[in-house]
Parts: C-alpha cells; sequence; structure tokens
C-alpha cells in the first residue's frame, strides 16, 4: 500500500516537472488567434512552413475575437492574430499589446436564403440590406459571442441607425460554422467571413445575397502581448513570427491560399515589420 | 470513414493524447478519490453525512463549470497563474481529475459501505495493520470499485468542456477525440465528427471488454 503511495506520489511530482518544462520551453509559441484563421485551413497551410523555417513550434489556440484579446490581457498567451481594429487599438492603447500590424483582410458577405424574402439582393449598401431585414422581420442569426465578426454586424447596424432585437433577431452564441448551420436550418440572413463561407458552401442551401462593399472588409491583424506587463512570455518568438507572416514571402502564400478556386484572403502588410528586423 | 481505417497519423494522435491525459487523470485520482471513499465509508466524524452528500451532489456539475474554475485558478491572473499550466496537458488533467474523483468517492463509498462491516473488524482484530486491513477491504469490494473506475473513465474520455477550456484544442498537444469532435462539427465536417465519435466508443468498448474478462476471472477464482 504505501509503495504503491509512493510511487503515485513520485508519478504525479514527475508529470508536474515535466509540465513545468514544458510549458517554460521557449520553443513554443502560443497563438491566441480566431476561429476562421483556423476553420478556413489557413494558418494549417501556413505555419508548417514557418515552425520548419524558424525550428519554433506554434501553439494555435482558436477562440472568438473578444476571448483571443482576454487571453492576451491576461498574459496566458504569447502573440494574438485577430479581427477587430478598434478593440485591437484599445488593446494597444491599454498597454495589453506591442504594435498593431496588419497581416490581410477578407471580406464579410452576408448570407441569406436562396428564395431571399427581405429583397435584399436589390439592395445598394449594406445598410440598405440591414433595413431590409430590420423592416421584413426577417430572420437573422447573429454571432452574438463577442467575436470579431460579432463585433462587425454590431458596428453595421449602428451604422445602419437600426437596433436589431425582437423575434426575428437570434443571438446562437456560437461560432461561425455554427451559426452558417443554424442559418440554413431556420432560413435566416447572417453575416458570415467568406473563408468559412466558402468552405460550408457546398453543404448549406444559404447563398450570398450581398457583398462587395468596402464596409465589409474585414482586416486581420497580429499583436505580440505585452513586454513590460509579461516579461517572461515567448517574446522572440512571436517577433519571429510577426516578422514571418508579413514577410513578403508568407504575404504570398496567404494570396495564393484558395479554397473551392477561389482567393480566400487579401495580404496587407505594408512591409509594416522592418522596424522588427533591427 | 474510409479515412478512419487508412491509419491517419493525425488520427492516432489525437486518440492517443485523449488516452495519455484520461489514464493519467484517473491514476492521479484513484489514491485520491479512493482514499475518500474509505474515509467516508469508516471513518465516524462529524460531517461525514454532509461530506458524502456534497459528492454526491458534485456528480451532476457540469464539466463546463469545472472547465471554467480551473481556468480561472490557472490563468496568469489567477492565484495559481504562476505555474503556467493553463493549455497543457497537465491542466487538462487536473480537470479531469476534479471530474473523477466525485465519482470514485460517491460511488467507492457505497461499494465499501456494502462490505460486511465485520470483515475489517475481524482483520483487525487479527492483527492486520492499518494498511493491510484496508487493503483486504478493498479486495472484498473490488467489483464496486472497478465499476466506479469503469465509470470515471467513461466521464473523462468523453468530456470536452473541460478539456476545451483548459487544454485549448491545441493540435498535436491538447486537441483530445472530444475536443476534436467539437471543431468538425464547427467545421461542417459532420462525417469526421461520427468517425471520430465511433473511434471513441470502441475504445470505450474494448476497455471494458478487457475489465469485464478480468472481472469474470476474480469471479471465478473466489
Amino acid at each position: 500500500m504505501t509503495r504503491t503511495v509512493k510511487l503515485l506520489f513520485a508519478l504525479f511530482t514527475l508529470l508536474f516537472s515535466a509540465a513545468i518544462a514544458c510549458a517554460a520551453d521557449n520553443q513554443v509559441i502560443r497563438l491566441a488567434t480566431t476561429t476562421s484563421t483556423v476553420n478556413s485551413g489557413l494558418l494549417d497551410k501556413l505555419l508548417p512552413n514557418f515552425e520548419q523555417e524558424s525550428g519554433y513550434q506554434v501553439h494555435v489556440i482558436a477562440v472568438g475575437t473578444g476571448k483571443a484579446l482576454r487571453m492576451g490581457r491576461d498574459g496566458d498567451v504569447d502573440v494574438v492574430l485577430v479581427h477587430a481594429p478598434a478593440a485591437e487599438q484599445k488593446f494597444v492603447a491599454d498597454g495589453y499589446g506591442e504594435q498593431r500590424f496588419a497581416v490581410m483582410y477578407n471580406s464579410f458577405v452576408i448570407l441569406g436564403p436562396a428564395e431571399d424574402p427581405a429583397g435584399v439582393k436589390k439592395a445598394k449598401t449594406t445598410s440598405d440590406v440591414l433595413a431590409k431585414i430590420h423592416s421584413t422581420n426577417a430572420f437573422f442569426v447573429s454571432r452574438g459571442d463577442d467575436s470579431g465578426t460579432h463585433k462587425k454586424e454590431l458596428s453595421l447596424w449602428k451604422d445602419a441607425g437600426l437596433t436589431p432585437s425582437g423575434d426575428w433577431y437570434r443571438e446562437a452564441g456560437q461560432g461561425m460554422g455554427k451559426v452558417i448551420q443554424i442559418a440554413d436550418e431556420m432560413n435566416a440572413y447572417t453575416l458570415a467571413d467568406k473563408g468559412t463561407w466558402l468552405a460550408y458552401r457546398e453543404k448549406s442551401r444559404l447563398r450570398i445575397t450581398f457583398q462587395s462593399d468596402t464596409k465589409l472588409h474585414n482586416p486581420y491583424g497580429i499583436i505580440e502581448v505585452s513586454k513590460s506587463l509579461y516579461p517572461d512570455l515567448n517574446h522572440s518568438g512571436a517577433e519571429a513570427l510577426i516578422t514571418w507572416i508579413t514577410s513578403k514571402d508568407a504575404q504570398q502564400q496567404i494570396a495564393d491560399y484558395r479554397i473551392h478556386d477561389e482567393q480566400l484572403f487579401v495580404p496587407s502588410a505594408a512591409q509594416t515589420a522592418m522596424h522588427l528586423d533591427k | 470513414m474510409q479515412l478512419l481505417f487508412a491509419a491517419d497519423p493525425e488520427l492516432w494522435g489525437i486518440i492517443g493524447i485523449s488516452f495519455k491525459v484520461s489514464m493519467s487523470a484517473l491514476l492521479l485520482a484513484l489514491p485520491i478519490g479512493l482514499l475518500i471513499a474509505f474515509g467516508l465509508a469508516y471513518g465516524n466524524f462529524i460531517g461525514r453525512r454532509f461530506l458524502i452528500t456534497s459528492f454526491n451532489t458534485l456528480l451532476s456539475f457540469p464539466a463546463v463549470v469545472v472547465g471554467l474554475t480551473f481556468y480561472i485558478l490557472l490563468s496568469r491572473q489567477g492565484p495559481l497563474g504562476e505555474w503556467r499550466l493553463l493549455f497543457t496537458q497537465p491542466a487538462m488533467i487536473i480537470g479531469q481529475m476534479a471530474l473523477a474523483i466525485p465519482i470514485l468517492v460517491a460511488m467507492g463509498h457505497s461499494a465499501l459501505q456494502a462490505i460486511d462491516r465485520r470483515a475489517w473488524e475481524t482483520a483487525r482484530t487479527l492483527g492486520a495493520s492499518l494498511p493491510r486491513a484496508t487493503m483486504t477491504i478493498m479486495r472484498e469490494a473490488r467489483f464496486g470499485l472497478l465499476a466506479a473506475l469503469l465509470a470515471a473513465f467513461g466521464r473523462i474520455i468523453s468530456e470536452v468542456g473541460a478539456s476545451m477550456m483548459l487544454g485549448g484544442n491545441i493540435l498535436h498537444y491538447t486537441r483530445n477525440i472530444p475536443t476534436a469532435i467539437a471543431l468538425e462539427t464547427s467545421k461542417g465536417e459532420f462525417a469526421q465528427g461520427v468517425a471520430l465519435g465511433l473511434v471513441l466508443l470502441l475504445m470505450a468498448f474494448t476497455l471494458n471488454g478487457m475489465l469485464q474478462l478480468v472481472q469474470g476471472k476474480g469471479r471465478l477464482a473466489a
């Protein structure tokens, strides 16, 4: 009995020391990012190249933008790659992050039933679309999860001067893929990033009812978590990743990434990471 | 489905992580759970009944809440932030231990309670030391304890909430079968999700079968 206890205790200690050694490992970069970069398959394509070139290992934690920034704020990750410019600016201004670097953008689209009950296909602007949905009380599924897409959607309603509420407005509290599925089941409209939509297109009965308004651009930025607040994070790793992802080579890889023959992300880093090279 | 049988290395990695984490959690939770169960069954102290009720209540504690509790504790802003365990396998192990212990305690306690108290007294009067007598009782109650073990394993190998929050679903590191299923579902890859679910079921079946065999032998020998 006592021997078993001792053995288990030894095992316990071993496990924990291994864990702590592992957690302190400088080869691991923790990247909190949004579900859209992962679900679209982009990071699966890009990161192995970075890992091979740099020798770092990237641990990707895919959550909504709100949670990703929260993780950065708490110092639980080394670097964040998200898409909510206003929240990102605040994150940097509040001192939780170093500089923000533009990485790429993709576009949002407004999905809806093929029959288009609210008649949004005839709309000219995004605000127009939302006004039509609002006035016809057509079902609209919102992410409702404080993600970048959710924040974007709320800002679009605000721009249109409307307050979405009522029976027709459903907050799902789930990821993009789930919300597309829910909208499909409910014959509802929803705002989706094009990347996730392309991945889902084959399985969904929804259609793109509105797109290509500059208001629907969806810019992604990468931010290293504050050095002064959390000096012991993997800052060299975070900087290496930022330098790499904004490099010409990686930007080209982003431009070349395709789903169903369609380009998903438009690279937008304007040699911004130069100062990091020094 | 083809994917499943083509021995996809990624899939095997996920299965391996699932097993490693849940087995570690179970092995670490086992002595703690059994000791508490034993204490509750044979000890005589104030608040014993209250503790039993508490552990029974914990059985219905949602895994997400366990996950969230430990997330708050293990986050850098939390009291145990210094350990830097969030989004690691040990964090998942801790969460799963917290889920397994109440089951081990509650079911272990009722198994031990069912044993004739005289077995304990006899062992003690015959001069067995405390640990020895404990072992004797555990042997007597082994079938019930085995059931507790299986139930605990079933709970932690299949739970998604705590693993997702504490592990972060990191590929090759903290992505286990349940979180992979959640991910595939969110990507709309239902077939892949169902395939992973079947793998989980198959694993549980094999394990149960093996333990059943062991149990069967025990019965013959008795």
